[in-house]
Parts: structure tokens; sequence; C-alpha cells
């Protein structure tokens, strides 16, 4: 199997379901001839023709119509892929991702759906400052009818674009950027380590899904449980190592439906948790994740859940290791939910 | 001048309530002097038409000039029955809204040849994505009365399961797509749904229509945009109805010379049409869905009409215009002009238009007892309660499964 990166993962998912199926289509600002600004989309165009892999138009009210083009597509039973540059451009598509693309479905009584997939790059940690580094998922894990994915690594990025575009509802698909070329272990100022030495870079060539609303553990552990989705799950694991507590790590993968099973099974047995995102800490998914641990597991809770988040500011550029949950900071959260 | 100096401007109406109402301002050409370019023309050749007036009933009711789509007596009749069936439904289901059996409504009065007309020359399957003023393009495309019914009082028959007000319909099977109350959305949706049946190779095209108020929106610029990159097969239509609720259409406007004209900036073939001219409209829908079949791309037509009373049972136009203003509205009523044109040409008269109304007045109090007999919002019975939790997803997830549990269905 051959070692991919995560672009280069999401763009052989993007080749093989445009070798299948003549109805998906892709586009996005920059996304054609040259293939999108972090190439996602890379060569595609030249591969399957102008007409399935496409530039579209650049600006706010522009951006707004990709995504209501994809809702329109999708009612007329193509399969879209659509680009937004960044997660932090995606506000000014936000009425037709929210009252449009989510609820055609429901409003229509099952009779147009708008199964689609917006992927976009997310997350920090690469020196983007406030407009290129955001993490918006919580706006849209509060959407009814839209489902939201963050994978974590070059092989799940690839199943679970394929299964997001196969399950016929829109999803939200979230890139974490900063891991695209390699995993990232939360200090700031080490190397980057790269996909190819990673058991998750191996990717098969061919067509696979990864389940929507499945978690994985990726580090067993008897501690305490971190949750954790993107960039993070790496994060995590390393400050894990690096203190030697046992924690067990789940990823999460599919924030909208989240799996509560394997949550629940895990801080039964640990009774400890930290729950962690980039996002600011108000409101955020972190909130809905203790929130519903505490529902579920509360009497086997042996410590207050411990919400590690970015901070309740914009995404600062030149203090942007003071707003990152970095490794220190989640060696400190394991320890105070582990001593608590 | 030494004293100019920019001065903050808010646009005001021409009249308010207590203001006697003059249209003579509007200066509006003559119906029969636009000339029809030929429908694969550049879109520079309808330059004159975004800023004109496309009309071919004169004010004697005759057919006039380029734009006579010289359509045959029966579909003129068939128009005016929808029209008539259009202002009959409208006028019963306000009253029955006023007698508390639903929860809203919004008229189309004065408008009914918009989206009459629009419909009659599209074909059955082109989809259209409409406002929710465009209850004429339903019977147009033969819509069952009862069903629409159902759905407006929310009852168990609703197909869309009691989710949506009254009026925002949506019907898969006569490719109307379903309605939205966010304002403009539809434009670039149909932008979208062109494009597919372009990429599909189908010459099936795409309509929208949304109304002058909502030409301020990010998503009629988005669509026009999109429309004229992709060379969309896709009609867009701008109801100017003077009115976007108690707004003047010049909030909208600017010192934009016509809404039409907005489309030219953007390369796309714009014309501005008599909106309570039936025959006008479906020249000029017929003229648009042939250049958007045949590779031309988009039209934006705006269709100049009246909002002739309240924007929904939620507002009282008394309060921000004055009485009487659609009795001076220069372009009269557009069931009357219909109706006039019919009787000009012999094929029609005073006695067969009352049958007509008689007609559709019986169909209409009918339809409503069957519709009721199948429930009402207030009294039920309405689509099962654990249908709130179906078509969220294709498949419910455990959170929608438990939400129903703890409902207690």
């Amino acid at each position: 199997m051959p070692a991919m990166n995560i672009i280069q993962a999401l763009n052989s998912a993007m080749d093989v379901l445009l070798d299948a199926d003549p109805d998906v289509v892709i586009f996005g600002e920059d996304a054609g001839y040259f293939g999108g600004v972090f190439k996602a989309t890379d060569g595609l165009q030249a591969k399957y023709g102008l007409d399935r892999v496409f530039d579209a138009p650049i600006n706010e009210a522009a951006i707004a119509a990709i995504a209501a083009m994809a809702v329109g597509m999708a009612a007329r039973g193509l399969k879209p892929i659509a680009e937004i540059q960044f997660a932090d451009y995606i506000f000014p598509a936000i009425d037709q991702i929210v009252s449009e693309m989510s609820r055609i479905r429901y409003r229509s009584a099952g009779q147009f759906t708008s199964g689609c997939v917006v992927r976009s790059p997310w997350g920090g940690g690469i020196r983007g400052g406030q407009t290129h580094s955001m993490s918006p998922e919580a706006f849209f894990t509060h959407v009814p009818g839209l489902q939201v994915v963050v994978p974590s690594n070059p092989y799940d990025a690839k199943g679970l674009l394929i299964a997001s575009i196969e399950s016929g509802d829109p999803v939200i698909f979230f890139e974490p950027k900063r891991i695209y070329n390699g995993p990232f272990d939360g200090v700031p100022d080490k190397p980057l380590s790269s996909w190819a030495r990673h058991p998750k870079g191996e990717v098969p060539e061919e067509r696979y899904t990864v389940e929507l609303g499945k978690a994985e553990i990726v580090r067993p552990g008897e501690a305490c449980t971190v949750i954790a989705y993107g960039t993070l799950v790496h994060v995590a694991e390393a400050a894990a190592e690096h203190a030697g507590i046992d924690a067990e790590i789940i990823d999460l993968k599919t924030l909208v439906p989240y799996d509560i099973e394997t949550i629940a099974a895990s801080v039964n047995k640990t009774g400890r948790v930290v729950v962690a995102q980039e996002a600011p800490r108000t409101s955020g998914f972190a909130a809905e994740l203790a929130a519903q641990i505490q529902e579920e597991c509360f009497y086997a809770l042996e410590a207050p859940v411990f919400r590690l988040t970015g901070w309740d500011t914009p995404y600062p550029h030149a203090h942007e290791w003071a707003y990152f949950p970095t490794r220190d900071r989640f060696i400190r959260a394991l320890k105070t939910v582990t001593e608590a | 001048m030494s004293d100019a100096q920019s001065r903050f401007h808010v646009p005001t109406p021409p009249f308010r309530p207590g203001d006697a109402p003059d249209f003579s301002y509007l200066n509006l050409p003559k119906a029969g002097t636009a000339k029809r370019p030929d429908a694969l023309a550049s879109w520079r050749e309808t330059s004159d038409l975004a800023v004109g007036l496309v009309g071919v009933l004169d004010h004697n009711h005759q057919a006039v000039g380029d734009w006579d789509p010289r359509l045959s007596p029966e579909i003129l009749r068939e128009g005016l029955s929808h029209m008539v069936l259009t202002r009959i439904y409208d006028e019963r289901m306000l009253k029955l809204q006023r007698q508390g059996k639903m929860s809203f409504y919004m008229k189309s009065t004065g408008e009914e040849a918009v989206s009459v007309a629009g419909a009659m020359a599209m074909r059955p399957t082109d989809m259209a994505f409409p406002s929710y003023r465009q209850q004429g393009l339903l019977f147009a495309r033969g819509r069952d009365i009862v069903d629409m019914m159902c759905h407006c009082i929310s009852n168990s028959r609703d197909n869309l399961k009691g989710r949506q007000l009254p009026v925002h319909y949506a019907w898969a099977e006569g490719h109307v797509f379903t309605i939205s109350g966010n304002l403009g959305t539809q434009f670039p949706q149909a932008v979208g749904y062109a494009m597919a049946c372009a990429y599909k190779g189908e010459d099936r095209i795409a309509a929208s229509w949304i109304g002058d108020g909502t030409t301020a929106e990010g998503d009629f610029h988005g669509a026009l945009t999109l429309a004229s990159t992709y060379r969309a097969p896709v009609i867009l239509n701008v109801v100017n109805n003077q009115w976007a609720i108690s707004s003047h259409q010049n909030i909208a406007l600017g010192d934009a010379p016509t809404f039409a004209a907005k489309g030219l900036g953007y390369g796309v073939a714009s014309l501005r049409v008599d909106g309570n001219d039936f025959l006008a409209i479906y020249a000029a829908t017929q003229w648009a869905a042939e250049r958007a079949r045949k590779g031309g791309g988009a039209t934006l037509i705006e269709l100049f009409t009246y909002r002739a009373d309240a924007h929904s049972t939620s507002d009282d136009p008394s309060k921000y215009r004055p009485k009487g203003e659609f009795d001076s509205w220069p372009l009269g009523d557009p069931i009357e002009r219909l109706k006039q044109h019919l009787i000009g040409k012999g094929e029609w008269d005073e006695a067969r238009h009352e049958k007509l109304e008689e007609t559709m007045t019986a169909l209409v109090v009918k339809s409503y007892k069957e519709a009721e007999s199948h429930g009402t919002l207030h009294d039920g019975p309405l689509a099962p309660t654990e249908s709130i939790f179906e078509d969220v997803y294709a498949r419910p997830d455990w959170r929608l499964r438990r939400q129903r549990q703890d409902l207690g269905i």
C-alpha cells in the first residue's frame, strides 16, 4: 500500500469517486485547473475534464452560491463535492447551508434531498491568523440535517470522504490542515514528522469507506479518557506518551452523529475525561460532549469533565501557541483529571 | 457648485396613506413598441428592453407588436381559467385564515398572470423554484386543489407532514421545488439545478421567482454571477410588485433604472415585462426558455406588476400605502385585461366569464370541504407526531431515536 499524506488521500478519494460515478462533480475557488490552494484536487480536472472539476467565482456572494449550487445540483441527482477554501470563509454560505441544504429533505417530506459534501480546510497551527485558523464545527453540529466529519489521518480522510458522498445527506467535511502533511504532536518548534511513518499513512489505491458515526480508540488506556478530533488526536497521543499517563484516546471522526457508545463505554471504564477542541470554549462541541457524558456516565465519574479548548478570543496570530491546546496544556489537563 | 455636499439619502415612496396615488411618473412605454430580438441574440441586444417594457396587450386589449405570442384561443382561455381560479382560491383561503382555519396566508392578487403565464410558457418538466407568491404556477401545472389546501391547513393529508407554514408548497412530481421562507435562496439553487440539467445533457431548464425587495440579497447577485459564468439554462424572474411588505421598491432599487437593468452588468439577457399582461409574460418566458434550451444561457426578467393586497395575513397595507392605489395602477388588472382581450376576439363573453367564476368558486368550496375531511391544524388529525423525527436524515441516528422515546412515542 502506498504511503499518502491527507491531501493525497483526499485526492485519491475524489479520483475514485469521479472514476466510478459520472454524477460526481467537484468545484470550488481555484479547485479546477490549479487543483486547489492546498492541492487536494490536483490533476483531477486534467484527468476528468472541465465539466467535472471546475473553478467557482470568488467573492462572498459566490461562495454562498457554491453551497447553493450544491443544493440545486444534488436535488437534480448529482453528487457534488464543493470546496470552501478555508473554513473561516464558510460564513457567507451559512444561510444556504443552515436554512436550505440541511432542511431540503425535511421540509419537502422526503420529496427532495441534498446529499453533497462541503469540504473545507479547518483549524489552526499554521500561523494563519484569525481568518485562516478557525474551527467553526459547532456552528454546524447545532444544525439538524447536517452531518459533520473531521478526519485525523490519511486513511480515514479517504474512507470518510467516500462514505460522506455516499451517505445521501449533506456532510460538512472539515480537514485539519495542520496535519495535511504529517501528524503534529503539539510541540510547535519540533520538525514535522511524515505520514509515511504512521500506520494510518498507508492508504489503499482502491475504493473503501470508513463508517460515519463510528469513533475509534486509537490508544487504549485505563487512567482516563480523552475525546478529540482532527489535529488534537495526535497532540493527545503525544501528551499521554510524554507524560507516561495511561490515557485512553478516542478519535471521534464524526461529530454528528457522534459515537456515544464508544464514548460511554470508555468513560464508564476510566471515570475521568478530557474533551478537547481547538475552537473557543463557550458553546463549543466539547460542551455537548461534556453534557452528554454527565447525563450518561454521571455515577461513573471520579472527577469533573475537563474541557481543553481554545480561549474565548479570536484566533491570534503572533501568540498562536498561547491559544492552541499544545502538548503541555494537554499534559496539565491529563494530570488534573487523573490526580483529582 | 460651492454649496454641493453629500447628504444622507433615504428613498421614500411616491405616496403614503392619505396621498392621492398618481403613477404618471412611471412613464411606461406603450405596448407593442418593444423590438423582439432573436432568442440567441447577444445580451447587448436586450439593453433597451431592460429599461423599456415588453408589452403586448394595448389599452384597447388588442395584441400588438413583435412580442405577440399568437396563442390559440384555447391557450388563452386556459390561462384565464387558471388566473380566475388562483384569485378565487386566494380569496377563499384568506377568509378561512381569518376564521382561524390556518395559521397564515399569502395572496397573489393582481399578480396572477406572472406565475400562470410563466408556467404555461415553460414545459411541465422544467424545474420551478418559486417564492411564496406563485400559487398560480401550481394550478397551471395541474396540482390537485385539495392537496394544496391540505398542505395549507397542515392536516393528515398535507404532503409536507405539517412541517411548513401554509403556501410553502413542494411538489416533486410537478417539478416544483420546496419553497423557502428565507428570501432569495432559491435563485442560486435554480442556477445550480440548471447547471446540472446542462451537465446531464438534458434540454430541461430551471426557473425561479423572487420579489423586488429580494434583489438586495446577496443570493440575487451570486445567482446572476454564476448564471453568467456557466451560461446556465435558467430564467431568473424578479416579480416587481412595487412593495416589499411596507418598503417601496425604491429601497431595493436605489438609483438603478430598473431591476432588469441590473442583469446587464452581469452579461445576462434582461427584459422588463408588463407583469399584468398575460401575453407579454408568456412571450418573454417563451423567448427566455428557447434561449436557455438552445445554449444561450440565462435571462433576467423583471415582471412589472402591483401587489394588490397585503404582503401576508400579518400586515395591514392601509398603514403604509394609500387605499385605492391598485385602482390607479396604470397596468390594470391582469385578469380583466386577458378577459377583455378574449372578448374582443369574439372568443369569450361576460356570461361565460360569470359561469367560469361560479364553477371555480364551487370547485374551491367543494375542495375545501374535502380537504377539511382530512383534518385541520386546530382539530386534527395531523400527520403522526412521531413524523417530526422523520426525514431529518435518510435514517434517524441514535439521538433522534432517543428523543422520540423521550417524547413518549
